[in-house]
Parts: structure tokens; C-alpha cells; sequence
């Protein structure tokens, strides 16, 4: 069947048309501060490039770094309010505890501590002190803050207080978007609420990426379906995609890795993409990304969900060099490159100067940049050099020499030879690697329900052949669905025997939609 | 501090600093067997109190007066309920106060019940508050899931008073009891009422006590098991060979976990995960058991390792420990087996935490050789 995949970063939009396996044309654009018609225009001109090929297109991909960049970066964050649930418990490590100090500062409008919270076997370990709750909602509002992360104790097990919080924040402060940890994360209270906090912070960017997205594909002409894609390499229908931006985190790494993968034809390998933003350092084993064993950190804080083993650092095309060459980003130009980089004739200096300065690419007129000092250009390239090959180092887990595939835009500022690497790969395509791992994303399926009374094997049978019903209602191929992950957690406080099982199946997606 | 509780003064006094408090963390969890609870919440109290000026001098045991009067404390019950209810400083101090306003004694320091896991850290926790020494010691050198698992219980010592608080204004004092099994059995229903999760003070011991009984100088052995970690880590060499070398232990099994069993009961969480095996293992699987704590394991149904060696099981890649509240579908992991105290080999040791303790009938038998209980 026929996809475009889409990947937006901060400096450009790559686009693809896949048909099977194979790609048939790709195209890269620059992206916009106007996100809708970035994507309008790599729609479009991926459309008028294909030409008749571009017909029987049924479902467009889109994936995002933006909101990695927006926590990497610490722009385009709302200010959160946290009301945890927890007193008299756990009052010594409140929300925001383990963030990174200058975040925390950035992100947090205040938290509240309010009596409440259940025992593991689903008691109240105190009544919930609704009054704390309601008066919470009234300051959060006050100080005018709209976005609210709600956690309490023992949610994922019984999620009653959390929804009576919603309720009641819903009726004292009706502008507030609220995130649930109940809804996000797993057991494990900091962790699932930074979860929270995080998603609470994102929901504006969301908001405008997911209308601007949804505008550009009705503007298309195309009469295709679209999907957000996810962390773990899957998508998602972008209404259901919108309220949980954390799930789409790491969806442009993973991308990229899965799409170098299927290009390459390397199934072990280090994948490092540079963006316009960020470089992503990832290890591909057997085709996919190595998933994170445990705890993931996030911009610096400590969370719990599933991700793939990510080390991102602020090192793009659009980082901004200080004129001196001592500073080398956090920050970056990100989309407005294309008018502020100096070969473009804008006035920042960026990685991308530096690099066509250096001659290791030919971009915009490189006269712009033949001012620049000879040492200074050798001294910044070095340092980014030596933080890509250091943050490459990093994530690798043994000695052995393996290659390291360079993808997307930024691929140029990667040197030509690393430490324990034994060959820079850089291949066709590569810079739209993560537009092309959009475009094979498979679609997910999944079931979260409570048996009573029923062997384990038989529920875990029953939520699995419930994921697969999903997968299948959600667009995948029946032929093509795997189980990807198994969970159930015994609850021994309801009457009987009950059992949690959590069951996740992927499949492609199916030729014909209905 | 009381000075005279101590024979010679400062000399193995050690004042931990924090990147001690960082490698104890490591090293506890890699000690805690799957339990004891993730050291995490622990840390990040310390932390605080370090960065509030605090510090905590770790005492070698050997220095204690014999009658010292020594406070044992920890955490009791389920790993995951410490998960959500998060460890709190204030909370666990209320047993000692309790206990010294029932014994009318002060305690001159404070030690670890269990080295393993959050546990091996709580006792500097009360230490930075209290402003009293941590002794390098504590009874199981892990950790294990009930009170008449330690070697002061072993040796026959007593098992009362015991204090007990909750998050609540509930305090509940043992003051007697029949046997550490009673006293397991009756603290055990008090804390599973309470949600699974208490801060305790356990009998006092004496200075005389821990130098004959105690399991000395784990605290610093899970400090420089955590050393060996994080250098590895920096060298990028195999943190897991650098534990396997540090601690005089075996590397038994690699492999991906394809599927756990839990169940919550009496509070504890029993259940097993199935390992499938990896490169030198490819083909093989193994099961290990746990009750909180990993009990046996066994490779190709057959039992290869069991307590009291201890069973770690660490992340393949980063050589942390991973708790048994946290073992999912897909990790990747490294069984490994490490000598376990010799008081636990003899005939009351193996009673007490051997593989019948755990409900396995078999006989024990250590993967490092021959024992003649």
C-alpha cells in the first residue's frame, strides 16, 4: 500500500511516498514558524512531485520532534500546577523534587499537597480532603494557570480520586486542560507524575501542532487518514494522539532509527541523527532501537514509560555558535535557518555556517561565511566533534568496533572517524530516514482490563485476542499482528481472584480502509 | 555523638560524602536481591539533607563499646507499596523516638537491619537527622523478607522490643514477643493493616552483640560495589564483571525476561520470572523465584542457585539491580550469584533462610562449593 511519511523537526520537514517497502520519492523542506503550511507545502510538493504515483495514497504519517526539543531546549513549555494526592504520605519528596533545578523553575506554578490517596489493596489510605482540592483550584486559576498535572497514591490501581479531583477542578477552574498520572503511567508515584507534569506542559504545543497538522492533510487533497506517530515505532489516530504529547516524545528517533535500518539494510548498528535541534544517539539491535531497561530521563528528569534507549544532546544544523565560538548552543535557530543562519545572508551564527565554512558541505553562498577565522571555524568544529563522538561513546555497551549510520540534515557535522566505531555510514536517503521510519510505523492495539475469577492464562488469552480486535478496528492487517508486550498485576483487595492484564499487539497497516 | 559509647576516637570514623551516599546507593540495590526496596526515594531524602548541610559518619563496629546501645531499624513490608508511599525522614524516626521513650535509653548509633536495598541506606537517613554514627554493619548482608531471617536471630538473641509507626497517628509497640517467628507473624499482620508499610526500630542491640553477631562492614562493601559500578560505567567496560570480581561472585545466566508471575499476599510479593537465554545462554531458560527477595532459581528445571548464596539479578547494561516490583516483559538481565554470610551456613542459618524457608524442598547447596551445615 501506499503512505507518505512526514517527520517535522525544528529545522526541517522531510517528506516520503513508500509504496511497500520501497521509497519512491522523498523531499525535504524547511520548517516553518507557521507549522500548517510547512507541512502544507511538503505535502504539497511531495503530491505534485509523484504525480499519478501520489494516487491510492490511504494514510499519511507524521511524526514530530518538537516536543523533545521543546523539554531539551526549555521553550515552548507551559507552566504547570501539580496536585498531588498523597498527605499524609511521601511530603518529604514533593512534585518536582528530582527535576532539574533550572526546569522545575521554568515549569512549575505551584503544587499542592492534599490529603488522599489509596492503599495498595484499594482502601482510602485517607479520606480525599475534597475542600484542599477545591481550594487548590481556585489559587491555580488565580495565579492563572491553566495546565494542571494530577497524581495520587496508588492511582494506576484505582484512579477514583484522581477523577474526583478532575472533577472538581473542572467546576472551580474550567479553563484548565488536566493530565492524570492514571492515565500516563505506571506504578511508581514520582516517576509516573513527572510523567504528568511533563505531558501537562506540552498540551499547548500539542494543541497547535495536532490542528496544524490535521489542517494540512484535509488542504492536501488526498483522501488519506492521519496518524501521530508514537514512541515505540507505532501511530496513533491524531484526536486520540492529541491529549498525550509524551507519546509521541521519542517518535523522530525512532523513526530515524527504524528507517535507517530498513535503508541500510544494517541491523546492528549506532544511529546518530542531527537534526536541526538535537543529535540522537540510539543503538539499533536486529532492526529496532534498544528499548530502555528501566528508568528513561527526559531533559533531566527521571521518568517511566516506554521508550526507546535515547542519548539526546542539544547539538543540531541550527545550534547558534556565540561569535567568539566558546558558547556552542543549547539554543538553536531551529526552522528560521533557512533566514537567520549567515549563508543564508541572515546574521546568527550556526553549526551549519561552521560547517560550510569548514567545506564539509556546499549550502546557501558560502562567501557569507569566508570571513570567519580559520581557527575559529577548526576550534568550534573539533568541539562538536568531540561532543558527538563523546555522546556516541556514551551509549555504546561494549568494546567491540560496530558502524555508525549518520541520518538526517545535520549528518555533515558528524566527523569522518570515532573511537570504537568502525565506519561512518552515510547512505541515500539518510536524511530522511526518520520521514521513511514514519512512513513503515505499524498501527497498535491495546487492552487494559480487570478479570475475575479466571486462570491467568485464560485472561492474558483474552487480552490478547482483545489487543489484536483493536489492532485490527484501528486499521491493522490481521495476517501481520504480533503480541510487542504482556502485563497483568494480581489485585487482591477486590472480592475473588482478580487479575489487571495489559496486552499490546502491532500489525501493518491494512491495504483496503473501510 | 557520645563519645564513650566509642573505644578510640575519629580514627575509622568515616565521614561519607556525597558521592559516597551515590556508589552506597548502587551497591545496596545490587545486595538487595530483587528487594529491600529501590534505594532511589532514600537517596533523594539524603540528598537533601546533604545539600542541607547535613553528613553522616559511617563507624567501624569493631570500635563499639560493649554496651553500646545501638538502634536496628528499617523498613517492613512490600517493595511496590514503598513505590507510591514515598520514604519520608520525619516518618522513620518516630520508632526510635518510641522506643528510646520506652526503654529510656538514648541510642548512642544506628545500624541497618538489611544492607540490601533502601533499607541499607534508611539508617543514614535518621543518622543525618538525628546527628547520631552509622555502624557498618547490619544482620542479613542483602536483604531478606522476615524478621527471624537475620544472624542476630540465628544466634538466638532477643527479639523484642520492637516499634512500630505509621503515616498515620497509628504507633504500635511490641513489647514481647514468643520467638522472631512470632514476632514476624504478629508485626507482619500489624503492617500489612497498615498499608503494607512501616517504619520499624528493632530490638536494640548492644555493641558487645554486634561485634559477635553482627555481619560487619557490609555498608562499606555495598559502597565499593557501587565505586566499582560507576567506574566501570566511565570506562566502558562490563559493570557486571566489575561486581562478579569486587564481591568474589559468579556470572550464571544472560537472557531477556518473557514473562513474570506476581501475586500480593500476606504481604509480601511472591511470584517468578521466566528468562529466556541469550548469546552464551541461547536455547537455555531459566526461572527465578522470588518473595520480595529472589529465593532459588533454576536453570533448564534444574535448581542451580539458591539462599542463602545471594541471587542478583542486574540490568545487562548498566549493571544496576532491578527489584522484583519492577521485572518486565523484555528486560535484558544477568543472573548472578554471590557468597552469602557464613553464619547463614550452618545448620540454624539454613533453617532460618535456606531453600525450605522459601517453601522449596530441596536441599541447599551453594553454586560455590561444598557446605557441611
Amino acid at each position: 500500500m501506499k503512505r507518505i511519511g512526514i517527520d517535522v523537526g525544528g529545522t526541517n520537514t522531510d517528506a516520503v511516498l513508500i509504496d511497500g517497502q520501497q521509497v519512491v520519492l522523498a523531499t525535504k523542506t524547511f520548517t516553518t514558524e507557521d507549522v500548517t503550511s510547512g507541512v502544507r507545502s511538503a505535502l504539497t510538493e511531495i503530491v505534485t512531485k509523484a504525480g499519478p504515483a501520489a494516487a491510492g495514497v490511504e494514510a499519511v504519517m507524521i511524526g514530530t520532534t518538537h516536543y523533545t526539543n521543546a523539554v531539551v531546549e526549555r521553550r515552548k513549555l507551559d507552566p504547570v500546577a501539580a496536585l498531588r494526592i498523597s498527605l499524609p504520605a511521601s511530603a518529604s519528596l514533593p512534585p518536582f523534587c528530582d527535576w532539574p533545578p533550572e526546569l522545575a523553575a521554568k515549569v512549575n506554578r505551584g503544587v499542592y499537597l492534599v490529603r488522599g490517596g489509596h492503599e495498595y489493596d484499594g482502601r482510602e489510605l485517607v479520606p480525599l480532603d475534597e475542600n484542599a482540592v477545591a481550594e487548590a483550584a481556585r489559587a491555580i486559576r488565580r495565579d492563572g494557570v491553566n495546565r494542571v498535572a494530577v497524581s495520587a497514591t496508588f492511582s494506576p490501581l484505582t484512579a477514583a480520586m484522581e477523577m474526583r479531583a478532575l472533577e472538581i477542578l473542572r467546576q472551580e477552574h474550567p479553563e484548565a486542560h488536566v493530565t492524570l498520572s492514571s492515565a500516563l503511567g505506571r506504578i511508581g508515584l514520582l516517576k509516573r507524575e513527572n510523567v504528568a507534569l511533563m505531558n501537562a506542559s506540552l498540551i499547548g504545543l500539542a494543541k497547535e501542532i495536532t490542528e496544524a497538522f490535521k489542517q494540512a492533510v484535509a488542504q492536501s487533497g488526498l483522501n488519506a487518514e492521519l496518524y501521530i506517530t508514537q514512541n515505540d515505532g507505532t501511530v496513533a489516530r491524531a484526536e486520540a494522539a492529541r491529549d498525550f504529547p509524551v507519546h509521541s516524545f521519542a517518535s523522530g528517533p525512532t523513526n530515524s532509527m527504524r528507517g535507517a535500518a530498513l535503508i541500510t539494510g544494517c541491523k546492528n548498528a549506532m544511529v546518530c541523527d542531527v537534526g536541526g535541534t538535537t543529535a540522537d544517539i540510539g543503538c539499533l539491535i536486529n532492526g529496532f532501537p534498544r528499548e530502555a531497561n528501566n528508568v528513561i530521563h527526559i531533559g533531566g528528569v527521571r521518568t517511566l514509560f516506554r521508550m526507546p534507549d535515547l542519548l539526546s544532546i542539544p547539538i543540531g544544523g541550527g545550534t547558534r555558535i556565540s561569535t567568539d565560538g566558546t558558547a556552542i548552543g543549547p539554543e538553536s535557530v531551529g526552522f528560521r535557518l533557512v533566514d537567520e543562519a549567515l549563508v543564508f545572508g541572515g546574521s546568527t551564527l550556526t553549526a551549519t555556517d561552521i560547517a560550510v565554512a569548514s567545506g564539509r558541505i556546499d549550502l546557501g553562498d558560502p562567501s557569507l561565511v569566508r570571513h570567519l577565522d580559520k581557527a575559529l571555524i577548526e576550534q568550534v568544529m573539533a568541539s562538536i566533534h568531540h561532543r558527538l563522538a563523546d555522546a556516541v561513546d556514551q551509549m555504546k555497551t561494549d568494546g567491540a568496533e560496530v558502524p555508525l549510520l549518520a541520518v538526517g540534515g545535520g549528518a555533515m557535522l558528524l566527523p569522518d572517524t570515532m573511537p570504537g566505531i568502525s565506519d561512518v555510514m552515510q547512505f541515500q536517503h539518510h536524511a530522511v530516514a526518520n520521514a521513511v521510519g514514519a512512513a513503515i510505523a505499524q498501527i497498535s492495539g491495546e487492552s487494559d482490563k480487570i478479570y475475575r475469577d479466571v486462570s491467568r492464562e485464560a485472561a492474558i488469552e483474552d487480552a490478547k485476542s482483545h489487543a489484536i480486535r483493536n489492532a485490527v478496528d484501528a486499521g491493522a492487517n490481521a495476517d501481520s499482528i504480533k503480541i510487542i508486550e504482556v502485563e497483568d498485576f494480581p489485585l487482591s483487595y477486590m472480592p475473588g481472584n482478580c487479575l489487571r492484564a495489559r496486552v499490546r499487539a502491532v500489525g501493518d497497516a491494512t491495504q483496503v480502509r473501510t | 555523638m557520645k563519645a564513650q559509647a566509642f573505644r578510640t576516637p575519629s580514627q575509622s570514623h568515616r565521614v561519607l560524602d556525597a558521592e559516597d551516599i551515590e556508589a552506597l546507593a548502587i551497591g545496596a540495590w545490587i545486595l538487595g536481591t530483587g528487594g529491600g526496596g529501590d534505594p532511589y526515594h532514600n537517596l533523594l531524602n539524603l540528598r537533601r539533607l546533604y545539600s542541607e548541610g547535613h553528613t553522616v559518619t559511617l563507624v567501624d563496629p569493631i570500635l563499639l563499646a560493649d554496651d553500646a546501645h545501638v538502634a536496628v531499624v528499617s523498613n517492613m513490608g512490600a517493595p511496590i507499596v514503598g513505590q507510591e508511599r514515598l520514604a519520608d525522614p520525619e516518618l522513620s524516626i518516630r520508632p526510635l523516638r518510641m522506643m528510646e521513650q520506652y526503654t529510656g535509653k538514648k541510642f548512642d548509633a544506628v545500624m541497618a537491619l538489611e544492607i540490601g536495598g533502601g533499607n541499607g541506606l534508611l539508617p543514614l537517613m535518621i543518622a543525618a537527622v538525628l546527628g547520631l554514627p552509622v555502624i557498618d554493619a547490619d544482620t542479613m548482608g542483602r536483604a531478606y523478607p522476615e524478621a527471624q531471617m537475620t544472624s542476630v536471630a540465628v544466634a538466638g538473641l532477643k527479639c523484642y522490643p520492637l516499634a512500630m509507626a505509621d503515616i498515620r497517628e497509628n504507633e504500635i509497640l511490641f513489647p514481647r514477643a514468643a520467638s522472631w517467628r512470632w514476632m514476624e507473624r504478629i508485626s507482619r499482620k500489624a503492617c500489612t493493616e497498615i498499608g503494607s508499610i512501616a517504619a520499624t526500630c528493632k530490638a536494640p542491640r548492644t555493641g558487645a552483640e554486634i561485634k559477635q553477631h553482627g555481619i560487619l562492614y557490609t555498608t562499606s562493601l555495598a559502597i565499593r560495589l557501587g565505586e566499582m559500578v560507576l567506574e566501570a560505567r566511565r570506562k566502558h567496560q562490563d559493570p557486571i564483571s566489575a561486581v562478579v570480581e569486587a564481591a568474589h561472585g559468579k556470572r550464571l545466566f544472560s537472557g531477556k525476561i518473557v514473562d513474570v508471575e506476581r501475586r500480593a499476599t500476606e504481604g509480601f510479593l511472591r511470584g517468578c520470572a521466566r528468562i529466556e537465554g541469550l548469546d552464551s545462554n541461547a536455547g537455555d531458560e531459566a526461572l527465578v523465584h522470588f518473595q520480595n527477595e529472589f529465593s532459588v532459581a533454576f536453570i533448564n528445571n534444574e535448581p542451580v542457585v539458591m539462599t542463602p548464596d545471594l541471587i542478583c539479578l542486574l540490568d545487562t547494561v548498566s549493571g544496576d539491580g532491578i527489584g522484583t516490583d519492577v521485572l518486565r516483559f523484555g528486560q535484558r538481565v544477568t543472573m548472578l550469584a554471590l557468597p552469602g554470610p557464613d553464619c547463614f551456613m550452618t545448620q540454624q542459618g539454613l533453617e532460618a533462610v535456606g531453600p525450605g524457608a522459601f517453601g522449596f524442598d530441596i536441599p541447599f547447596q551453594s553454586v560455590f562449593g561444598e557446605t557441611n551445615p
